[in-house]
């Protein structure tokens, strides 16, 4: 395998953790977030000072950077989620932008707008696919069970959710706590990937691409948003040679996709028996509209 | 059993009084639910009988008045501590959740009573998958009452109205309680739904021993099922008996029909 292509590979698994915590948030939960950059740059610092400064061990570091990114997420989910609405939304692109910022002034200990260079290469190609395919493995277990289910019911009604029993408030910040993790797990890859990360990378177009990516692949569907990434991914490395109009065709994709099919690629469905089943029975014909009334 | 508990009251509503702006939604209502009973809450559009369900649900507090439920003060009560009281209702306007399956409907709500920790539900295991076939199994036995068992792997939003409106009552005996809200359970039902519905709520108090308290605009649906009635009329309760007082009650004959 070609160095280049491992690269890709790398940068396929890293982003996928990221936007399966996204999806959980925005997909399963319902909360819009444009600051999620803001959770992968703290991530991507905590591991790159901790291995670097202190020469921690790199598993533990990037644990720590997702621990951080998490709790962080948690004193910002308390405030803000409390409330129904687009609160968190609106917090969100504060935060991202209030991390960036005090990164970039944070002086000696995160070198400011300069970046933070030479961070131990501790991502390869291994510990990329095997981090992907453990946080896959929790995350689809996550969404295959009770509390996938109850991030759902928040998400569809939520005064019907609380009167099953669910604290409603109390699910979304679980939610948000969770995807913090995700991106700051993969913020922390990222900089043991690059070896040198700035606050720049982490600006609102990082996080407006991950949500974006969501939307992309299907609001409430896992398997959706991580098929998106991968496409929209190769997309951007496909048309690398004329790297000044890739933008433009990101841009153009998703107007189409969002044209031809508003629900994202998957729509709500994930990869498996129930999706073959919904494909079938809509060329079969079950003939009834959206609304549930008979046509 | 039922003759040593047959006169205790489980819910008792004192002086509860709600308003919207300055208008009382609800004025000074009393009134109390024996243990049992499948009771009926009537009153023309506007009258302020969903507004009690809300007070009672805690889905806003009350101005002032004071519920009590099984003799405990729950005038002040979250939403979300409602089905630790055994109580679950329906809604008037239908709250399923739509992008879920009716089987996922009726199991989000069945979970709560067979619950595993966030460590089984990421590793799926441990108790996981014992707990998720329990939960999959009573809740197919639920859509099974209902008669939607065919229909378990159908999207909520695409079941026909009348199976959407039995879903939601499955969803609420999902949560195992002993007291159920039903608000208005046949609205939009053509006679056909109203009588199989009738079958349905009477076969659930008759079976499962439920204290039923169901608003309803269908009379005829009211008169057969409740033996007791209460009535209501801008936010105030003008009659309360068994279906031949209510009948034949003047004011309630003013209320439907006019002077």
């Amino acid at each position: 395998m070609s160095a280049y292509t491992e690269g890709i590979i790398c940068v396929l698994c890293i982003n996928a953790i990221a936007v399966m915590g996204v999806s959980l948030v925005t997909g399963y939960t319902g909360i819009f977030s444009l600051g999620h950059a803001g959770y992968m740059a703290i991530g991507a610092y905590t591991a790159a000072i901790l291995t670097a400064r202190y020469s921690f061990y790199f598993i533990p570091a990037i644990v720590a950077g997702g621990l951080l990114a998490a709790l962080i997420a948690y004193i910002i989910g308390v405030p803000t989620l409390k409330l129904v609405g687009d609160y968190y939304a609106i917090a969100s692109i504060g935060l991202g932008e209030a991390i960036r910022l005090i990164l970039e002034n944070g002086g000696t200990f995160t070198r400011g707008a300069r970046g933070f260079p030479g961070i131990p290469n501790y991502t390869n190609l291994t510990v990329a696919v095997c981090s992907f395919v453990i946080m896959a493995f929790l995350m689809f277990n996550l969404i295959n069970g009770r509390f996938g289910r109850a991030f759902k019911a928040c998400r569809d009604d939520y005064i019907a959710a609380s009167l099953l029993g669910y604290n409603t408030a109390k699910y979304r910040i679980l939610s948000l706590v969770i995807s913090g993790f995700y991106c700051g797990v993969a913020g922390a890859l990222l900089g043991g990937f690059l070896l040198y990360i700035k606050p720049l990378m982490f600006d609102m177009m990082k996080s407006t691409e991950l949500t974006s990516v969501v939307v992309f692949g299907g609001l409430g569907s896992m398997s959706g948003t991580l098929l998106g990434m991968v496409i929209i991914t190769l997309i951007t490395e496909v048309f690398r040679p004329i790297s000044q109009y890739r933008m433009l065709i990101y841009g153009a994709i998703l107007v189409i996709i969002m044209v031809l099919r508003p629900e994202g690629i998957m729509g709500q469905y994930e990869f498996g028996p129930g999706m073959f089943k919904a494909i079938k029975e809509k060329f079969k014909g079950d003939h009834y509209s959206e609304e549930g009334r008979k046509v | 059993m039922m003759a040593k508990k047959s006169n205790q009251n489980v819910l008792q509503l004192e002086n509860l009084t709600k308003y919207f702006g300055g208008v009382p939604a609800v004025n000074d209502i009393s009134f109390s639910i024996e243990e049992g009973k499948l009771a009926g809450l009537i009153g023309p559009n506007g009258a302020g009988k969903t507004t009690i369900f809300n007070l009672i649900t805690g889905v806003y507090p009350p101005d002032s008045g004071k519920i009590l439920f099984w003799g405990e003060d729950i005038t002040y009560l979250k939403t979300y501590q409602a089905i630790g009281r055994n109580m679950a209702r329906t809604f008037q306007n239908l709250r399923l959740f739509p992008h879920s399956t009716a089987l996922e409907n009726v199991m989000v709500a069945l979970q709560q009573h067979h619950s595993y920790s966030f460590i089984e539900a990421i590793t799926h295991l441990g108790g996981w998958g014992k707990k998720e076939r329990e939960i999959k199994a009573k809740s197919m036995d639920i859509l099974d009452r209902v008669g939607l068992a065919d229909r378990a792997n159908q999207k909520a939003r695409t079941l026909p109205y009348g199976m959407q409106r039995r879903l939601e009552i499955a969803r609420a005996l999902a949560l195992e309680p002993k007291f159920l809200f039903l608000d208005e359970p046949a609205a939009g039902m053509n006679p056909e739904e109203v009588n199989a519905l009738n079958t349905l709520i009477l076969g659930i108090h008759k079976e499962l021993k439920f204290t039923i308290l169901v608003i309803e605009h269908h009379m005829d649906l009211v008169m057969e099922i409740c033996s007791h009635i209460i009535c209501m009329n801008f936010g105030t309760k003008i009659a309360e008996g068994n279906p031949m007082e209510i009948q034949s009650h003047p004011e309630v004959l003013k209320a439907y029909l006019g002077e």
